[in-house]
């Protein structure tokens, strides 16, 4: 057997797994029966479902011919890296680590890193134009977020601000 | 009349100098996310909710409606002018709106799209006025049965609109309603796949879905391809009227895209991109008249008539939202999302509990159309201008809200790691084909479709056939089930998959 659409066959496995492991958790809670249905009961059903469409899907990319073979194609890592990456980052910088003892670092901060690393994930990069977004940004931020809806943030640095 | 003094209660609630004033605010943050490819309601809206907490709830909801509204205008003249959907209801604007404006007729098409969208809007909200009374009487005559089987109707239908695959477009809702059991169960209290997180135990937040998927998912996938040559015609919008013959030709197919789009966007899982596509569809089957452009090549008609429908459509589409508390697509999701913040429950008794919300929000629709209307026509200039802000600084600014935005939800950085999560995982639906909206619409009714099952299934005392044997669920379901079998049949899957290939 040969796969016929990558994207079908790999959306069906992926559905399938998800079912599976829906299904598998749903045994732990109590199932009931339909008159009295347990936190169980609609989960397990509804990860069987998935399981059957995921199964059918995978199947149907096997058997069906596709003119193109519907290649899934090349991963975009570059953007996926820089957009998640500073998505985290901010999260680290707005709030701190206090597992690792890391101090919030503040909004204004956290904005320029999120600027500066998520630009990263396009083609052309240029740091001033960059700088300039992210300080518009901020500004932008301060006056929308902290000035006019009263946002509570750490704007600066927790050993600056105490 | 009961209409009139609804309606008399209604613009006294959206004349306020505040409500106007949020009016505004939505129309223009729609137009201008509207003419942003890219940039869609969804994900402004979803950016946008956190913002609300600090409104009053009917600012806040006229605000996020004339989002909804105004980006449909916005999108048409992205078509019209460059050639690429501003928003995904304008995907067939582009058809015959760009070959205008390649001749050189790119005002007569903008006019043509605004009054039509005007017209139909003016339309669109009367029915709404109209219909919503009675259809309220309905709803109270549901039980937990009816619920459950129209909740059914309305994802069918959504599947009806994602464009790829069935299978797929279905096992997606199932994984949406799978995601929003997430949480503690309301009925014993066990916490269902939470993995011992106590942030886990509330539930996956619904903001942090919407951003992560349609957010940062399209930013990652809008990056990995090349930016695309755009053309621009800045300098060729001259005589903006359309001439008398353009006219004679506007009017019908403004009337018959207008009732149809009506029509469509009460239907679960109906709205504005599903109107206009059925719009272009019924207009293309008319005969044309002597001495006409053919469709494609710059035809007036091809303008107006999915510009009106799906106007109409994303007005109407708010009338299951309001009277049944179902959302019908991803946008009603979000504004269910909306009204729960401010602890309305979205429902028939919205209407009774809070009625200057209700019809304030109606009146504000009107409003917000004739805005739109006196704001886009003069304003063109401006929008085209704004088409040239490069998209590599735009990016930036949209991460930055939304991460801003899951944040400020709860005051907590769990949301910021889930929206990560979800990026990621919005990134895989889209390179597998998987169209992530039916996902969102189940992760909504999720939690709805099981207390109703529940309660359906314990009345009869775990007899499935109460489904059936109910007048009012067996009817509903059977709706469903022609649905199923509609865009099941040869042709009709044969055309529809031409009409998706457009996009």
């Amino acid at each position: 057997m040969k796969v016929k659409s990558q994207k079908d066959f790999f959306s069906g496995l992926m559905f399938l797994l998800i079912g599976l492991g829906f299904a598998w958790g749903a045994t732990n809670y109590n199932i009931g029966v339909g008159a009295r249905m347990g936190p169980g009961y609609f989960p397990l059903m509804l990860g069987v479902i998935l399981m059957v469409l995921g199964g059918l899907i995978a199947f149907k990319a096997m058997v069906i011919e596709s003119e193109t073979g519907d290649k899934i194609g090349k991963w975009a890592w570059r953007p996926l890296g820089f957009i998640i990456g500073s998505n985290i980052l901010f999260g680290i910088l707005l709030g701190g680590l206090p597992s690792i003892g890391l101090p919030s670092m503040g909004l204004i901060v956290a904005i320029y890193a999120l600027t500066i690393v998520s630009a990263k994930a396009g083609d052309v990069f240029k740091l001033k134009e960059v700088l300039v977004v992210a300080t518009v940004l901020a500004i932008i931020s301060y006056g929308a977020f902290i000035k006019l809806l009263n946002l509570q943030f750490p704007l600066w640095p927790a050993f600056i601000s105490g | 009349m009961d209409l009139i003094t609804n309606l008399s209660l209604g613009f006294g609630v959206a004349f306020t100098a505040q409500n106007l004033l949020y009016a505004f605010i939505g129309c223009m943050l729609g137009t201008l996310i509207g003419v942003l490819p890219g940039v869609g309601p969804v994900a402004t809206i979803a950016m946008l909710l956190p913002a609300t907490y600090a409104l009053p709830p009917v600012a806040a909801l006229i605000m996020l409606a004339g989002i909804y509204y105004g980006a449909q205008y916005g999108g048409s003249t992205t078509a019209i002018l460059v050639n690429l959907p501003g928003e995904s209801s304008s995907v067939v604007t582009i058809l015959d709106g760009y070959q205008m404006a390649r001749k050189g007729r790119a005002g007569p098409a903008l006019a043509a799209a605004g009054l039509g969208s005007f017209f139909a809007g003016c339309v669109g909200t009367l029915i709404l006025a109209a219909f919503a009374a009675p259809l309220t009487e309905v709803a109270f005559k549901f039980g937990p049965a009816e619920y459950f089987s129209l909740m059914v109707l309305g994802l069918i239908g959504a599947v009806v609109l994602a464009s790829g695959s069935l299978l797929k477009a279905v096992a997606m809702i199932i994984l949406g309603l799978l995601l929003g059991l997430v949480g503690t169960d309301v009925n014993s209290g066990v916490a269902r796949y939470s993995f011992d997180i106590p942030e886990l135990t509330d539930g996956i937040g619904f903001i942090v879905v919407a951003m992560g998927v349609f957010g940062y998912g399209e930013i990652i996938a809008n990056l990995s391809v090349p930016e695309a040559q755009r053309e621009v015609f800045t300098g060729k919008v001259k005589h903006l009227y359309p001439t008398k013959e353009d006219f004679k030709r506007m009017i019908p197919a403004v009337l018959r895209g207008t009732a149809l789009g009506s029509a469509l966007g009460i239907l679960p899982g109906g709205g504005a991109l599903l109107s206009a596509f059925a719009a272009y569809t019924i207009e293309k089957k008319t005969k044309l008249k002597p001495g006409e452009v053919p469709f494609g090549q710059g035809n007036i008609r091809g303008v107006a008539a999915p510009e009106s429908a799906n106007n109409a459509g994303s007005q109407t589409s708010f009338i299951p939202l309001l009277t049944l508390g179902i959302p019908p697509n991803a946008v009603m999701a979000l504004m269910v999302g909306a009204m729960t913040i401010h602890n309305i429950q979205p429902g028939p008794q919205v209407m009774t509990s809070n009625p200057e919300l209700f019809w304030g929000l109606i009146a504000s629709m009107w409003i917000g159309n004739l805005m739109l209307v006196v704001l886009n026509l003069p304003m063109i200039g401006i929008w085209i201008k704004l088409l040239t802000v490069p998209y590599r600084w735009l990016f930036p600014s949209i991460v930055l809200f939304c991460a801003i935005g899951v944040y400020s939800t709860n005051n907590n950085t769990f949301d910021i790691w889930m929206v990560a999560i979800f990026g990621v995982i919005g990134y895989i639906f889209i390179k597998l084909g998987a169209e992530p909206a039916p996902l969102l619409l189940g992760f909504i009714l999720g939690p709805m479709m099981e207390e109703n099952l529940r309660r359906a299934l314990l009345l009869s005392r775990g007899a499935w056939s109460v489904f059936v044997t109910r007048p009012l669920s067996a009817t509903l379901l059977g709706m469903a089930v022609l649905l199923l079998v509609i865009v099941l049949l040869p042709s009709v899957k044969k055309q529809r998959e031409e009409a998706f290939v457009e996009d």
